[in-house]
């Protein structure tokens, strides 16, 4: 356990001494959530409220969407992508550590990293900027809590998965690049899922990707009652634990078939 | 002559390199193609709950976004020099480009081109034909001179911003990451400005005129002629940004000294 503390030690200090690139960073999610702001402002126009959200809930929603977002993010498939054609990961499987488990640490450490040096700043930042409203009660930034840690974990997950197809596929730049297009739609980061027509909702209900953003902005939001947001925590972890599935079977049949060339 | 036939040559290398790799360009093709249907899902699933976005309606907000894909792909197509300060500055790759006996731009444009790009010209066309039709909007004999030329405006602007973007690292060494904060702006343009406050539609249209890539030309097709005189401006405002990008351009490559041996 120690040494996988170790690893998010690193990335975490890592991470901090380019700390000067997050300025920009920040500034960059800014102006998605400045575009949002007013795209939804116009969409909203006179209405009340649309499936629930008032405007200024709407406004939280995309706020709080695009700044957990930078907590979940990572880029482990492509890190892996590269280790895989360089052929590194042929050292990495011989060390004392489980290979995806340094990634998945790795993973956190930068997490929490942008979590303390770019999610929160950022989010002062806007509120300073757009109106905002922060729930008051403490059970909520509780679930809102374990669901960003789950919701981390759903997309550490997925990022494993299509970081081993790359021994399939030797070359998978656009696979990655289209998992990022279709999960920035499916997880609920540009569109709240309650936004859907019913049939494409419940197709969606089938599928993790909502446990990635929908559900943790939901929350803090207020968007779901207490027991909306349990059950919502739920789904989060059965998928957590669904998803050990596919990663177990294709590591394996990875392991096997890997061949390295020269090194 | 001579720029044309470096043109032609270099498309023909371009070509037989990314055809060797077809499975490769299929799927980057491919993942472009989601892209864009993501961003009209986007439209469609709004328009599912209000039926005018700041008095603009669903069918014309999906053709302003098939016009800005044409000059899009155009942009993305040919000027990829968002990381020029890595690519060339830092490396030094620049000496190199500067014993060339073409103009410096001119050869990292010929570098740097990414052809499947282009492909987003017929998904914009196509998508623009489609919401055309839902409108009953008629072609005149006159509308594709008119289209060829806001087009051409609108990936001069692009060009523009982005070479202007680019030769601030001849004069701060910096590393700037403002290159992927653009691409962001620039989606603002996609949108009608009449939803932004009055600052931002101002830079929009005047300091980083990104609402002549999007709004204001497609005003023009779908008859809102409170807009005509904006879009007429665009090739205007294209050739103005461009010009000022080379002339600029030129002066960074006069201070230019090298990044070492």
């Amino acid at each position: 356990m120690d040494k996988y503390i170790e690893m998010i030690r690193i990335r975490f200090l890592m991470m901090l001494a380019y700390r000067t690139n997050y300025y920009t960073g920040i500034l960059i999610y800014s102006i998605n959530i400045g575009a949002y702001y007013f795209l939804w402002n116009a969409i909203y126009g006179d209405k009340q409220e649309i499936e629930g959200l008032s405007v200024l809930q709407m406004t939280t929603y995309v706020a709080v969407a695009w700044m957990a977002r930078a907590f979940y993010f990572n880029n482990i498939d492509r890190e892996m992508a590269d280790e895989i054609k360089e052929g590194k990961v042929a050292v990495e499987l011989i060390r004392p550590y489980s290979y995806l488990g340094m990634k998945t640490m790795q993973g956190l450490g930068e997490g929490l990293f942008r979590l303390l040096f770019f999610s929160v700043p950022g989010m002062v930042i806007v509120w300073l900027i757009f109106p905002i409203a922060f729930s008051a009660e403490p059970a909520v930034w509780l679930l809102f809590l374990v669901s960003i840690t789950l919701s981390f974990f759903i997309n550490t997950q997925i990022n494993l998965l299509t970081g081993i197809t790359t021994f399939f596929l030797f070359n998978n730049t656009g696979l990655i690049r289209a998992k990022r297009v279709v999960i920035d739609l499916f997880s609920g980061l540009l569109l709240p899922i309650s936004f859907f027509p019913v049939w494409a909702q419940s197709i969606m209900g089938y599928l993790p990707f909502q446990g990635i953003s929908y559900i943790p902005s939901m929350i803090f939001t207020n968007g779901f009652t207490r027991v909306e947001a349990i059950e919502a925590l739920l789904f989060q972890a059965v998928w957590v634990l669904i998803l050990f599935l596919p990663i177990h079977l294709l590591w394996t049949l990875a392991k096997k078939q890997l061949i390295i060339q020269g090194g | 002559m001579f720029y044309f036939s470096m043109f032609f040559q270099y498309v023909a290398q371009y070509m037989k390199t990314r055809l060797e790799y077809r499975a490769d360009l299929l799927v980057e093709i491919f993942s472009d193609l989601l892209f864009q249907a993501v961003n009209l899902i986007f439209i469609i699933v709004v328009f599912g709950h209000t039926q005018f976005l700041g008095g603009w309606s669903r069918e014309e907000i999906i053709f302003i976004y098939g016009f800005f894909l044409v000059p899009y792909a155009l942009f993305s197509a040919f000027f990829n020099i968002w990381d020029f300060n890595e690519r060339y500055i830092v490396k030094g790759e620049l000496d190199r480009i500067l014993t060339r006996p073409i103009h410096s731009l001119f050869q990292i444009i010929l570098e740097r081109m990414e052809l499947e790009s282009l492909f987003g010209v017929f998904t914009g066309v196509g998508v623009m034909f489609y919401a055309g039709s839902k409108l009953g909007l008629t072609v005149s004999w006159y509308d594709p001179f008119v289209f060829v030329l806001f087009v051409v405006g609108g990936v001069l602007v692009y060009g523009g911003i982005f070479i202007l973007l680019a030769c601030i690292s001849f004069w701060a060494d910096a590393r700037t990451s403002i290159m992927p904060m653009m691409y962001n702006i620039g989606n603002y343009g996609r949108y009608p400005v009449d939803i932004y406050n009055p600052v931002i539609r101002f830079i929009l249209t005047w300091i980083l005129p990104f609402a002549f890539v999007g709004v204001y030309p497609s005003a023009y097709f779908l008859g809102r002629e409170e807009w005509y005189s904006y879009a007429f401006l665009t090739p205007l405002i294209g050739v103005v940004f461009f010009i000022l990008s080379i002339f600029t351009w030129n002066e960074g490559v006069k201070k230019y000294r090298g990044a070492g041996n």
